[in-house]
């Protein structure tokens, strides 16, 4: 066969010629043939009786097929006579007939408010689920804690490992960081009023309080929190959660124990760490830019910053991981279908343990409020 | 008609796990061309180097006369458009229905309207006997059988000179396995394929295949039909032929093919 360019020539294409009542039929009756075909077969004007020769269609297959039989099909409703002759591919075209169908009619959308309904409910359900996901897990959690034989030793330090243990590098990293822009800004607001010895107060209250255990609560849900739902939600895929239930292992036991108990442990120890390293940042900016002594700034680090603060922060983790753990787990488990679902509940996972984590932490500072542990109470 | 070979495999090696050493094949156009061989044996490695997903250590595979393993980006892609492959677990794309997943090479490989491909996507998904309530249904949502099908529909999609399946009648009910082979067939008849099927099912052998190649000790040990293959002397065709399950098979389709 001849190619002109790489491409179908203009050769190729399938075309029409009309002369009295017979359509010539020539060219390529192909998908590649018949992309112009289609259009100008629209406004071809057809006379009351049709001879269609198909002896010079050099190639034809089910897609040109299709494309005749569907033509003859309009015609011959329309009150038009049509006969085919000389076709050489009869059959493909006997076998386009006995398998044609109605062409898919896309499926009724729902309108507005019948959207918005589904949403609600689906977005109800959703909530009762989660709160019954959240009782069991704390059944389980209790009587693993009155029977600690439940525990699963093994999956509980694999994941102090792999949630805690490597994340150090980039929760250290991150605080160091967030420690060294606190001092930045701070100390140079301060610096004007000469009061460059409270940068010791912003930066040790701040990570102590707030920042310390927020960072590292977002890093643990990306981190882990999707590594989570993603490991779940492949097991459902794949019925390998079932295959555990069949073996006489509850999943809940197995797969979301272990990792909330692992999380509960963990988010105090990172969130101290995340203290130490931050402070470290802080106090080598206020040294070097500030001419804050690392002498004077540890002097100054107990007077300001109470052990309150300290416990605040440190309080709020084991809140947090176990926020992360059990949306984590939870959407794991609310995977249904393939690839594409477990991806969309990944994402949904990291984003509502971050928001949840946000507002908690919101919830708390209002708390302590009320219960009078402010910053000023506590010296 | 004269007879056109479509794939010829040469000498083929491939060093990974010490799997083909020397292999030859030649496959003609229109035939049904069926591979056996033990599990492991390098069945679906040697599909996949013909389909362009795995290098071959050496050799050569020809397929329509050109050496798939030495040709640019435009010519790899326009070998691509002339077959079709179902691969073993269906591999439905997971996020589209049924008729966007046959749709998906029509869409990217023609202009045609969304009509018509709408229409050419219904007629494929009747070919391979789905029901239309099928259409709109995702992977997740069918049973086994119908995954398989509309993986050949999807197959075949783009009207392909050679379809390759892998293990089709897999884990398929009598019924459904028996209505994969004669749709098969009848595809093979009237669109005038050339198939490869890779297959532990002793009756999609009787029923379907015009040729077996037997893949064995590194190479293909033998092409020829079925009958033949049977009276061979060789230690695994006869654990093979003549075990219980192969002796009862064969003895059907020789009553059937004696009435």
């Amino acid at each position: 066969m001849l190619h002109c360019g790489g491409g179908m020539g203009e050769l190729f294409k399938a075309t029409l010629e009309l002369s009295a009542d017979t359509v010539r039929c020539s060219g390529n009756w192909t998908l590649n043939g018949i992309s112009t075909l289609e259009r100008q077969l629209e406004k071809f004007s057809w006379p009351q009786a049709i001879i269609f020769d198909g002896s010079a269609i050099q190639a034809m297959d089910s897609a040109g097929a299709w494309l005749l039989f569907r033509t003859q099909q309009a015609l011959e409703k329309a009150g038009h006579s049509v006969v085919l002759q000389g076709f050489r591919h009869t059959d493909l075209l006997h076998l386009v007939k006995k398998y044609a169908v109605q062409s898919t009619t896309p499926p009724s959308s729902h309108n507005v408010l019948e959207k918005i309904g589904r949403n609600t409910c689906q977005a109800f359900n959703n909530l009762i689920d989660f709160l019954a996901f959240v009782g069991e897990s704390f059944v389980v959690l209790l009587r693993a804690l009155l029977s600690p034989s439940r525990i699963r030793w093994q999956a509980l330090f694999a994941n102090l490992y792999s949630a805690g243990f490597t994340a150090l590098p980039i929760i250290g990293l991150l605080a160091f960081l967030t420690g060294v822009v606190l001092a930045y800004q701070g100390g140079s607001q301060l610096s004007q009023y000469g009061a460059n010895i409270f940068i010791v107060d912003l930066v040790g209250i701040t990570l102590l309080r707030e920042l310390a255990p927020l960072l590292t609560a977002i890093i643990v849900a990306g981190r882990s929190g999707a590594a989570y739902t993603a490991q779940i939600g492949t097991m459902r895929v794949t019925d390998e959660i079932d295959a555990l239930r069949t073996v006489g292992i509850a999943p809940m036991e197995l797969l979301v124990l272990p990792k909330l108990l692992a999380l509960i442990i963990l988010m105090p120890l990172l969130s101290a760490f995340a203290d130490i390293v931050g402070i470290l940042g802080g106090m080598l900016i206020a040294n070097f830019s500030f001419g804050v002594s690392v002498t004077d700034f540890l002097d100054r680090l107990p007077e300001a910053v109470s052990l309150t603060n300290y416990l605040v922060g440190i309080g709020k983790a084991p809140v947090f991981a176990a926020i992360i753990a059990l949306v984590g787990c939870y959407q794991g488990f609310q995977v249904s279908g393939g690839a594409d679902s477990v991806g969309k509940h990944v994402t949904v996972s990291v984003v509502q343990a971050i928001f949840l984590v946000i507002v908690v932490d919101a919830l708390f500072s209002i708390l302590f409020n009320w219960l009078g542990i402010g910053l000023i109470n506590a010296h | 008609m004269p007879i056109e070979t479509v794939i010829e495999i040469s000498n083929l090696q491939t060093k990974f796990g010490l799997i083909h050493e020397g292999l030859n094949l030649k496959i003609q156009r229109g035939e049904i061309i069926a591979l056996i061989g033990d599990s492991g044996a390098g069945k679906s490695m040697l599909m996949r180097e013909i389909i362009l997903l795995e290098k071959p250590s050496a050799g050569s595979i020809k397929v329509f006369g050109l050496d798939v393993w030495n040709l640019n980006d435009k010519q790899c892609l326009s070998l691509r458009r002339r077959w079709g492959v179902m691969f073993q677990q269906g591999a439905l794309f997971s996020s589209l229905t049924v008729a966007e997943n046959v749709a998906v090479p029509l869409r990217e490989h023609t202009q045609l309207s969304k009509r018509l491909i709408n229409e050419i996507v219904a007629f494929k998904i009747a070919l391979v006997g789905l029901p239309a309530s099928a259409r709109d249904k995702y992977p997740a949502q069918l049973s086994g059988g119908m995954i398989k099908r509309a993986a050949v529909a999807r197959a075949l999609a783009l009207d392909p000179e050679i379809v390759f399946l892998d293990e089709p009648t897999a884990g398929l009910d009598p019924i459904a396995a028996l209505a994969l082979d004669e749709l098969i067939v009848r595809l093979k008849e009237s669109l005038g394929l050339t198939v490869l099927i890779i297959t532990h099912d002793l009756d999609s052998l009787w029923a379907a295949s015009d040729r077996v190649a037997v893949l064995a000790d590194k190479r293909i040990f033998a092409v020829t039909s079925i009958r033949e293959l049977t009276q061979l002397d060789h230690p695994w065709l006869r654990k093979y032929f003549h075990g219980p399950r192969g002796r009862a098979v064969a003895n059907k389709y020789k009553e059937i093919n004696q009435i």
